[in-house]
């Protein structure tokens, strides 16, 4: 607070209009127009009718968008608690002091780089039925071996998920390593010192002490499950059927496609809900932790 | 688990012979164990397609996945490269590696400098309401993009640049400001205020201390932003199939046409040697940077 000047100064502002433009520009009044147009019939050209709430019922009827819904909860789940908990398992497993940990590191979090599209096609190949696990499986005798989600329908979601732990799990064990190392030594040494066993250790007092790093995965998860949409192109294209289709990819089909953007609005506004509960949720926990710190001090 | 004693004999051992490698227990086993299959189920689709991408089309209908190829054909990838079609045209993905070129370098120079400057700004000279811009950059990071791409695609409509290299490079600089913005607030933040006040007493103002005093400082937190968003708007897809425009496809979505067109027979060699060509740059990245790419996934973590 110390180095914050008041005073106006003309050079400063001048020099973040681009952030002001942003800001305000597309932030602002972006997300006010996707609101506003939620409430219109816009089709191919944003329309300024106003049909009340008629987009939201028409949504919450759609089959489509039911599934998508569906499938965000399934996939959102499942992988985020896979990467939540595979990542936190590699972390503990790379913390043990092991030889080659860079070389593991790098092979842990390589996925990462690769775009969603990659990432995409190289495991829509793996799970071919035809070319992919499965044959091979069958060649090597194994021909009782059946896995090919993503033919499937009722299981080509799954297959998504896989994807979704190969791409995501590395980055969970980054920062929740980081979060690890963190931690005073001492308090590990004196864990061992009491005889604690070490999957208590870690589950009991390592796990809460990296508070921070939880949230920042978790979070970044979060954020990152609500806009899959390169993942889903790229293996599914949402299909079979509509069986693997997500909100955002509902919302980019109603605008370019479609051409139907009042309907498109309606389900981004409804995307924007779940970030804005996540946000206020990590809000008020943040406010209460500092009253509480205001009240012991 | 190993029972205490032999626990405490052992390190006791280790401690009076010096540093030596953990000896191999059951518990060491297990963790080696973990690790190794772990390690495998994240290599082997990057060895799915390397081996394919090698081998030839007759072998690969025999569906002997995991076998090395029986005569190395690079063919798949010169096709990858110059023949491949991406809809109409089949110039291979080489065009698509130009417009991606010709996207990244520009988006990231021009993010990096207004972010660098936001930065500055919001850890020195801030004015009032400046924090409030800040909050609402914030919670822009976190806003699914499919929230505001449609009044962003009317608005470069009426600018008159939407579908251009224009317009993609300023949809690239909005969505990097957030997080870049934040990374240089936080490592300005860090600074000595010192520093700061020796420029102003010298009598610099606000870009003189900018491009004077802060921007040499800068280099570490460069090199983190770089690999951001160099990483990031190369494997960046749904903004270039929306802003870019068909001619200047990045390409990503000149991988995806090449593999998921649904004319003519699926020539598996071909696409994954495209795969591994549209990764390369970033896996360059990743490999050389290493450590700071590391660093970059934490400080970027908030935006992800």
């Amino acid at each position: 607070m110390a180095r914050t000047r008041r005073r106006f100064n003309y050079s400063a502002v001048i020099g973040t209009v681009p952030m002001i433009l942003v800001a305000v520009g597309v932030f602002v009044i972006g997300i006010a127009f996707t609101f506003f147009w939620s409430f219109t019939s816009s089709k191919l050209f944003p329309a300024y009718d106003f049909v009340g709430l008629k987009q939201y019922y028409r949504l919450w009827a759609s089959d489509r968008w039911l599934v998508s819904v569906s499938n965000i909860w399934i996939y959102g789940l499942l992988t985020i608690g896979g990467n939540m908990v595979f990542g936190f398992l590699l972390a503990v497993f790379m913390d043990q002091n092991v030889r080659g940990e860079d070389l593991l590191r790098s092979v842990f979090l390589y996925p990462f780089a690769m775009s969603l599209i990659v990432t995409g096609l190289v495991w829509q190949w793996a799970l071919d039925p035809n070319l992919g696990l499965q044959s091979a499986m069958h060649h090597w005798g194994w021909t009782s071996f059946h896995f090919a989600p993503l033919v499937d329908v009722n299981t080509a979601i799954y297959g998504l998920v896989v994807a979704g732990i190969w791409q995501g799990s590395g980055v969970s064990m980054a920062i929740m390593l980081a979060g690890l190392r963190g931690i005073d030594s001492e308090v590990m040494k004196a864990a061992k010192v009491d005889g604690i066993p070490p999957w208590r250790t870690y589950l009991f007092i390592a796990l809460p002490m990296m508070r921070g790093a939880l949230v920042t995965a978790f979070v970044l998860q979060c954020v990152n499950v609500v806009r899959v949409y390169d993942l889903i192109i790229a293996m599914t294209g949402g299909g079979p059927g509509i069986s693997t289709n997500m909100p955002a990819v509902y919302v980019i089909d109603m605008i370019t496609s479609s051409q139907n953007v009042g309907q498109g609005m309606a389900a981004a506004t409804m995307m924007l809900v779940p970030i804005i509960v996540l946000l206020s949720i990590v809000g008020i926990v943040g406010w209460r932790r500092r009253l509480r710190a205001e009240a012991d001090a | 688990m190993r029972p205490i004693g032999a626990k405490t004999r052992e390190s006791a051992h280790r401690e009076a012979e010096g540093p030596k490698p953990p000896r191999l227990s059951p518990a060491r086993i297990g963790i080696y164990a973990f690790l190794i299959v772990s390690a495998l189920f994240f290599l082997i689709p990057l060895y799915i397609m390397v081996v394919t991408s090698l081998k030839t089309m007759p072998e690969i209908r025999l569906g002997h996945l995991f076998n090395l190829p029986a005569e190395l054909s690079f063919k798949p990838w010169t096709d990858a490269w110059l023949h491949a079609c991406t809809g109409r045209d089949c110039f291979g993905l080489s065009p698509g590696f130009m417009n991606s070129v010709k996207i990244t370098v520009p988006s990231v120079i021009l993010s990096i400098l207004i972010g660098s400057i936001n930065g500055y700004a919001l850890s020195f000279w801030r004015y009032k309401g400046a924090n409030l811009l800040f909050g609402i950059l914030l919670f822009g990071a976190f806003v699914p993009y499919q929230v505001v791409i449609y009044p962003l695609i009317i608005g470069f409509r009426i600018m008159g640049i939407y579908s251009t290299m224009t317009c993609i490079i300023i949809v690239h600089t909005i969505f990097g400001m957030p997080i870049l913005t934040l990374l240089y607030r936080n490592f300005y933040a860090g600074l000595p205020i010192e520093l700061f006040k020796a420029a102003r007493v010298d009598g610099a103002g606000f870009w003189k201390t900018f491009f004077y005093v802060m921007v040499p400082m800068s280099v570490p937190i460069t090199i983190v932003a770089i690999i951001i968003q160099v990483t990031g708007i190369w494997n960046d897809f749904l903004f270039g199939i929306i802003f870019s425009g068909r001619p200047n496809w990045p390409m990503t979505v000149q991988l995806n046409n090449i593999v998921n067109t649904t004319t003519g027979v699926r020539e598996y060699n071909v696409n994954m040697a495209a795969t591994i060509l549209t990764a390369a740059v970033p896996l360059a990245i990743y490999f050389i940077s290493g450590r700071w790419f590391v660093r970059g996934i934490a400080a970027g973590a908030v935006k992800g």
